[in-house]
């Protein structure tokens, strides 16, 4: 097919869920998503990171699905199974390292995202990748990628011995990013247990655990 | 005035919120559809452009629209699920007069004779400023100025006013002291110049998303992103610098910046000579506000404050960006122009990658506050007190000076003369302050206390409970029209749609009342282009000058930044809309060559010096608390919290707090908490997060009844932009009582009801699971 790829940058993601709604409009899926969020624990962290299926060059779902019913395209696309084939034994599901497939047991049958073939199969970009507001999910050449923005676009992934090569891009950041997403890191270090009186209403009740310099990381 | 005539369970079951889930015919008629209509979002400031899907009068769906220059195909939740509305159950269609049993389907006759007569007795007994009209910058251009000369020449009362009230008018106010006109400085494409960007007070991912790609195109390009926050909000994550300033401290803060680009030698003389006045006086004004003195009253480290500084000063380029956060303060008006004073300070104006501009919180925020819905202006920006400014638009509307009344009161203030017993009468379009005005309860007593009540609106909303008679308006997708969005750009809205049963377009709402009152002679339109050609007459020479535009312009370019004022003198001094031209070519940024919308031509510097919110913590109410929004919802909800899909994501309010705090408190994510103010209280469940200072409670607002978390704000103004302290006030929190934990439990069960036909298959439980992860 065309020189058109699939970027997933999850350090843009803001979790707006914009892509899991968009991808429920879908006429071959009925108000499913099938793309999914993943989230760091909500409590430590606002990072999210959006998971579409990878459309491996040699997808582990097809090959073990005793029923022959997921299938490759020729441009690279791998469908989500065939109703008539799918005998609904979840074998994908288990099977993706990127746990992608889902059983879906309202209509005994696996579904997963097939990037938007009824769109992309004539010309017309994913729903999830054309609504995403931070670009977190891009769908474009490669040139218009690197025209646009940074970061480094790898398609290649490690599973123990498995070497997966896959039709969409996972985009690491140029540099380091160091996330510290705890506030009281962030603030002013002279509030040591006193310094903290006019700001913390709670400090009478049990004095900071904070020292100069160090944060409360790990310690709650 | 009674209470609501329904219990609460009634108003649920016939009213709703009624989560809606699918499009008329369900998502097997996703891809058959009659037309695709191109037209913008009813949502948030930045109007994406969209696609709706049209199929027997009925919107069943969306397409990405990527010739729209703004976001190119891009949505946020809100956008991709609005086409929900249309076809909602829970949609007003047929007049209704309010009876001891709830309410009762009137004729359109009925409903507007008795509106009338109801006005015209209440201004005959207690004078025409008893009756006050209340709008909603929902309302496009159009419907704003109608809606301005309607109240001022039809209900011939000073006191109207709007909800943009509560949103941007500090920044409307700080902007135009500082360089003499409210708009945003630039359009978005210089965002992605900047080689610094300062973001204070706002959470950009969850209010404005389509702009994070915008920010994050810039640090791709090696911008630095300085992110100033009491919370670390989505985009906060990334930034290069994050400062964690205390609610209510952005002043101090920003003035300790000017100090150090003072001391550290980073101010642009040549500009600030030539291009500005006043600033001995903020210098003098910052002189003291040293790093460590801000570090105290912020809780940021005077390093990272030296460094913000630094950054902004030294850059080449740099951008500003604040909204809500330190808009929404009794200082509102001050923090804006401690903001202007940096941009000014640094020359970081007029040129391209420089810029200073707030985010619009509203889908018209922008231009429904140019046109004169608001107490004190008229069309065009224009003072309602100056002399001039008044000749011109009497000239227009074809009235003497007398019969133009003057200023009126605020939003807010409004509401405290109905609670006086000074207002008697209300008609409100398009507005809930029930839920989106500070302090809730005290807001209930006022409506009750109004001895008539009419509000138009699509959805019967907290507010509209409290009408006596209720007239079913108009959805955006149902009328056409124009807005300006966030970047100041007039764009088109089309009208896929008419109206449904026995709703009306809003415009023909008002020109019926205004005839019945005796004063259709001034409100001659057949449609809403016409009303848009008397708005053009009307600003033409404002600072708001939209004269040069036409909506067949609008759409050949994909919109026009106003000003765009007339090119030739003919355009310039004629009354006759034919004669007005459509040359020029709008401006995207402002200020270019230092030039100034002052009278001087110049920008002003203003000093502001450090003061304290209106109510700050103490030992009774220890806990700062502080509201905002989350990205599946839209302001006060009343159109968002029927959208199944987004309420699923996000069903009802949470505390935010640090695990520290809750570790004292002895509080775990999910448990449910008794919140107080000295207005109110709330029970809500907790959610601890440790991406909040750990003094600082945070609240979404777009609930109503006792999940809103205006029952705990504060009704203190700003004195100059009388916008409410919203963003600063003082709380405790404890753990609830199990009494408190069931009435909680219950008023989560009566905020909505699930749709009862949803499609087979759909598996609802499924899907919420998956998106409130
Ligand atoms: S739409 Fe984009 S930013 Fe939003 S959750 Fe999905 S991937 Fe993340
Ligand atoms: S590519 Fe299409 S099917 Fe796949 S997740 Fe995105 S919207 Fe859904
Ligand atoms: S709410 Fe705002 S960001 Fe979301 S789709 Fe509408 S206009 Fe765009």
């Amino acid at each position: 097919m065309s020189d058109f790829r699939f970027f997933v940058d999850p350090i843009r993601c803001i979790g707006c869920k914009a892509c899991m709604q968009a991808c429920s409009e879908c006429d071959t899926h009925k108000g499913k998503s099938m793309i999914h969020l993943e989230y760091i624990e909500r409590g430590a962290s606002t990072q999210t990171a959006p998971m579409v299926c990878m459309h491996c060059d040699l997808p582990t779902c097809a090959a073990v699905c005793p029923a022959d019913a997921i299938k490759r395209t020729e441009d690279g696309v791998v469908q989500s199974s065939q109703a008539p084939r799918c005998i609904g034994c979840s074998n994908c599901v288990n099977a993706c390292p990127f746990g992608v497939p889902r059983y879906y047991p309202e209509i005994d049958q696996m579904l997963k995202c097939d990037m938007c073939y009824d769109r992309t199969s004539v010309g017309k970009k994913p729903m999830c990748a054309s609504v995403c507001p931070s670009e977190a999910l891009f769908y474009g050449t490669l040139e218009e990628f690197q025209s646009r923005r940074g970061g480094k676009p790898q398609n290649s992934f490690q599973f123990g011995a498995q070497t997966i090569t896959t039709k969409v891009f996972l985009v690491l950041p140029d540099g380091e990013m160091g996330l510290d997403m705890d506030v009281i890191s962030h603030m002013d270090a002279r509030f040591e247990p006193n310094a903290f009186d006019h700001l913390d209403p709670f400090a009478h009740l049990e004095p900071l655990p904070m020292e100069q310099g160090q944060t409360l990381r790990g310690r709650l | 005035m009674v209470k609501p005539p329904l219990s609460q369970e009634e108003f649920l079951d016939t009213y709703g919120p009624t989560l809606h889930y699918a499009p008329p015919g369900g998502f097997s008629s996703v891809e058959d559809y009659d037309a695709l209509v191109d037209t913008h979002c009813c949502f948030c400031g930045q109007q994406c452009g969209i696609k709706l899907k049209v199929k027997d009068n009925a919107i069943v769906g969306f397409e990405p629209r990527y010739d729209f220059p703004f976001n190119k195909g891009k949505l946020c939740p809100k956008g991709i699920k609005r086409y929900l509305q249309g076809s909602h159950p829970d949609r007003l269609l047929h007049p209704m007069r309010r009876t001891e049993h709830g309410y009762q389907q009137i004729t359109w006759d009925e409903a507007l004779t008795e509106t009338v007569s109801k006005i015209q007795e209440i201004q005959a007994k207690y004078g025409r400023d008893s009756f006050a009209m209340l709008s909603g910058v929902s309302l496009t251009n159009e419907k704003s100025y109608l809606v301005g000369k309607f109240a001022r020449l039809a209900l011939q009362t000073a006191n109207l006013d709007y909800n943009g009230r509560l949103c941007m008018v500090s920044a409307g106010a700080g902007n135009k002291k500082a360089y003499g006109i409210d708009r945003a400085s630039n359009h978005w494409e210089d965002i992605t110049d900047a080689k610094v960007i300062f973001i204070i007070g706002t959470n950009i991912a969850e209010c404005f998303p389509i702009t994070t790609d915008y920010i994050w195109r810039a640090r791709d390009r090696g911008a630095k992103i300085i992110y100033a926050d009491p919370r670390m909000v989505p985009m906060a994550r990334t930034a290069d610098l994050y400062l964690p300033l205390r609610c209510g401290s952005d002043s101090a803060l920003l003035m300790s910046m000017l100090h150090v680009i003072i001391r550290d030698g980073l101010t642009d003389e040549a500009f600030i000579e030539a291009h500005t006045t006043g600033f001995g006086d903020v210098r003098a004004a910052v002189a003291d506000a040293t790093p460590e003195w801000a570090a105290e009253i912020t809780g940021v480290p005077a390093a990272k404050i030296e460094q913000a500084a630094r950054w902004y000063g030294e850059a080449e380029t740099g951008m500003i960006l604040h909204a809500r956060g330190l808009e929404h303060q009794v200082k509102g008006v001050e923090n804006v122009m401690s903001c202007a004073n940096l941009a000014l300070a640094t020359g970081k104006i007029g040129k391209p990658g420089c810029g200073h501009s707030t985010i619009t919180g509203q889908g018209n925020g922008q231009g429904g506050r140019e046109h004169g819905h608001k107490c004190d202006q008229l069309p065009g920006n224009r003072d309602i007190t100056n002399p001039e400014h008044r000749k011109y638009i009497c000239e227009v509307w074809g009235v003497t000076d007398e019969e133009l009344p003057g200023k009126g009161i605020t939003a807010q203030e409004i509401l405290n003369e109905i609670h006086e017993g000074k207002i008697k009468g209300l008609l409100s379009i398009c507005f809930n302050p029930l839920v989106s005005l500070p302090d809730a309860n005290f807001n209930r007593e006022a409506l009750n206390k109004l001895e008539h009540y009419a509000v138009i609106d699509f959805f019967l909303s907290e507010t509209a409970q409290h009408a006596d008679i209720v007239l079913p308006g108009s959805l955006q997708e149902e009328d056409e029209g124009t807005t300006t969005s966030g970047e100041g750009r007039v764009i088109k809205i089309n009208a896929p749609v008419t109206p449904p049963g026995e709703a009306r377009r809003d415009w023909e709402i008002l020109l019926d009342i205004a005839g019945r009152l005796g004063r259709g002679k001034y409100f001659q339109f057949n449609n809403t282009q016409e009303i848009f050609n008397e708005l053009r007459l009307a600003s033409r020479g404002g600072t708001a000058d939209y004269s040069g535009i036409t909506w067949e312009k609008i759409v050949d370019t994909q919109g026009i930044f106003w000003p765009c004022p007339q090119t030739t003198d003919e355009g310039k001094t004629t009354m006759h809309i034919e004669n007005l031209d459509d040359r020029h070519p709008g401006t995207p940024r402002l200020y270019e060559g230092g030039k100034f919308y002052h009278p001087d031509g110049k920008a002003h510097f203003n000093a502001v010096s450090w003061r304290e919110s209106a109510e700050v913590v103490d030992d009774e109410y220890p806990i700062w608390f502080t509201t905002g929004r989350v990205v599946s919802q839209y302001l006060s909800g009343s159109q968002t919290r029927r959208i199944g899909p987004l309420v699923d994501q996000f069903p009802h309010p949470k505390l935010e707090l640090h695990p520290r705090m809750a570790k004292q408190l002895k509080v775990q994510t999910d448990d449910w908490v008794t919140i107080q103010t000295r207005r109110g209280e709330v029970i809500i469940q907790a959610n601890v997060v440790n991406t909040i200072r750990p003094d600082t409670v945070f609240m979404a607002y777009h609930w109503g009844g006792k999940e809103s978390a205006n029952l705990l704000t504060q009704r203190a103004l700003d004195p100059i932009s009388k916008i409410p302290e919203y963003k600063v006030s003082a709380c405790r929190v404890r753990l609830a009582t199990p009494e408190e934990q069931t009435e909680g439990e219950r008023t989560q069960f009566l905020s909505s009801r699930t749709e009862k036909n949803l499609p087979a298959g759909y598996n609802l439980a499924e899907r919420r699971k998956e998106l409130r992860r």
